[in-house]
């Protein structure tokens, strides 16, 4: 079962890198939607200072979903999927390896580019540990709630956007508690508690996000 | 607080216009069903 | 046995014909009482004076919301433990009705708070999470509408529908922690007046009207399903 699972998230891998570009757009956005803030709101020191947790992590959530969309649709185009479907792997594990292979490409570098980000906003330097903790924490978990809304939407009409409704509204507590705990951190108040929270979330997600991934693939495939 | 008529009526007038909309279409929808 | 009898599409249709109309009563009536509780009895608030009757929408409104959303999952899980029709059905004919109240709680409460608090809109926790509400609802109608097999629809949105009921505690909880981190001494829009025995009775008096409504509504509404999807 993890032979299976390593496996596809090394293929789902290599896939991703012979198309680096599109992993590249993803994250180009990223860094653009991050500096589109100040050129809307001013560049206000202080006040960018003060945004910069929600706007990284607004930024965030927004790049990663631009990948969901074509997390199922190319095995699903070529018949992959089905295969998957009828295959002896449980599909839960499959599911979860394809959030995983998501995450590692869409999610885990915006862990590392956050602080160059950080570092356009003014954000104090000591407070990069904590963003970077919450972006590791809280992307995996956009990754996996993600995956239930790409497998809902798989092969509809107007099957980006849709997605995007379905996911946002399901993204706002990895949000509050991620930016949130920056902020706190930014106050001095310690943040171990909103960590630990959104730990739990990540937790929450990883143990039931799978089955409800590989229902939405059986229903959408059927 | 002394022109409250102006919030308290536009919630009710709304609320019910609302409601009443919303009959309003599922008669319609359910004309339309039955013809 | 009789509960799986009118499990059947064919046999609720005529069921929820002869009940329709009694529920439209029911509400009916139950309006007329709250209303009138609400408008011409209950005593004026010594502090927000004669606006505060806005809660006899509001408070009512936004119990609807969350209510119907709870009984659509509810309905949605059981299409899909027993894959039986006639729940996916119901689940489709709540959603708008649930997006609605969504939306009245949202205005109402607006509302309410331009004239107590200043504004028309207060990030307040609950209203907040209404709002967070009225996209869920909105999410579960879009996808229902975006897929072309009813099945497929039903199915689909149920799934959804039990993500977003699991997520609303989450998403609750959230919000009101990041509420009172951003605003400190936050005030509420929705914090109701000191309850006078006749206030409570007037909200719940329309509580149970907009409970009846919702049900003659849903009956009507899955009844044209039934006809739209069986022929």
């Amino acid at each position: 079962m993890l032979d299976a699972a390593c496996c596809l998230v090394r293929r789902d891998l290599l896939l991703a890198w012979r198309r680096r570009s599109d992993v590249a757009t993803a994250l180009l956005f990223f860094v653009i939607v991050a500096s589109l803030f100040p050129l809307g709101v001013g560049a206000e020191p202080n006040l960018l200072r003060a945004i910069a947790p929600g706007v990284i992590w607004v930024a965030a959530l927004l790049s990663s979903m631009l990948s969901l969309s074509r997390l199922f649709a190319a095995d699903h185009a070529d018949g992959t999927l089905e295969q998957m479907l009828l295959g002896a792997s449980p599909l839960g594990v499959i599911a979860a390896a394809k959030a995983a292979a998501h995450w590692i490409v869409s999610g885990l570098p915006l862990a590392v580019i956050a602080p160059l980000i950080a570092l356009q906003y003014g954000l104090a330097p000591e407070l990069y540990g904590v963003l970077i903790a919450t972006l590791l924490l809280g992307t995996p978990v956009l990754s996996l709630i993600g995956a239930i809304g790409a497998a809902l939407t798989l092969g509809l009409r107007g099957g980006g956007v849709l997605l995007s409704l379905l996911v946002l509204p399901l993204y706002v507590p990895v949000l509050i508690m991620g930016a949130g705990a920056v902020d706190m951190a930014s106050a001095g108040v310690d943040p171990a508690g909103r960590l630990l929270l959104l730990g739990a979330m990540l937790v929450f997600a990883a143990a039931f996000a799978p089955w409800a991934i590989a229902a939405a693939l059986r229903i959408s495939i059927e | 607080m002394s022109d409250y008529a102006f919030y308290l009526w536009g919630s009710y007038s709304v609320t019910f216009l609302l409601l009443f909309l919303e009959i309003f279409f599922l008669l319609k929808r359910k004309r339309e069903t039955k013809a | 046995m009789s509960w799986f009898w009118y499990a059947s599409p064919q046999t609720f249709y005529p069921l929820a014909g002869r009940m329709a109309p009694w529920f439209a009563g029911a509400a009916l009536l139950l309006a007329v009482g709250g209303l009138y509780v609400g408008l011409f009895v209950a005593p004026t608030d010594a502090q927000q004076g004669e606006v505060y009757r806005v809660i006899y929408i509001h408070v009512p409104a936004a119990w609807m919301s969350m209510f119907i959303y709870v009984v659509m999952a509810g309905w949605a899980a059981l299409g899909l433990a027993f894959n039986t029709r006639l729940s996916g059905m119901m689940a489709s004919a709540l959603a708008p009705t649930g997006a609605l109240f969504t939306f009245i709680a949202l205005w109402t409460g607006s509302l309410w708070g331009r004239p107590t608090w200043g504004t028309y809109w207060v990030w307040d926790a609950r209203l907040t999470s209404e709002l967070i509400l009225l996209f869920l609802y909105l999410g579960f109608i879009a996808l229902q509408a975006a897929i072309y097999d009813p099945r497929r629809a039903d199915r689909a949105g149920a799934l959804l529908a039990i993500v977003g009921a699991v997520n609303i505690p989450i998403i609750h909880y959230s919000v009101v922690w990041w509420n009172t981190l951003h605003q400190g001494a936050s005030v509420s829009v929705t914090r109701a007046p000191t309850m006078a025995a006749q206030m409570l009775t007037g909200m719940l008096l329309m509580a149970l009207a907009f409970w009846m409504y919702t049900i003659a509504v849903t009956l009507v509404r899955v009844r044209c399903i039934i006809r739209e999807r069986e022929g």
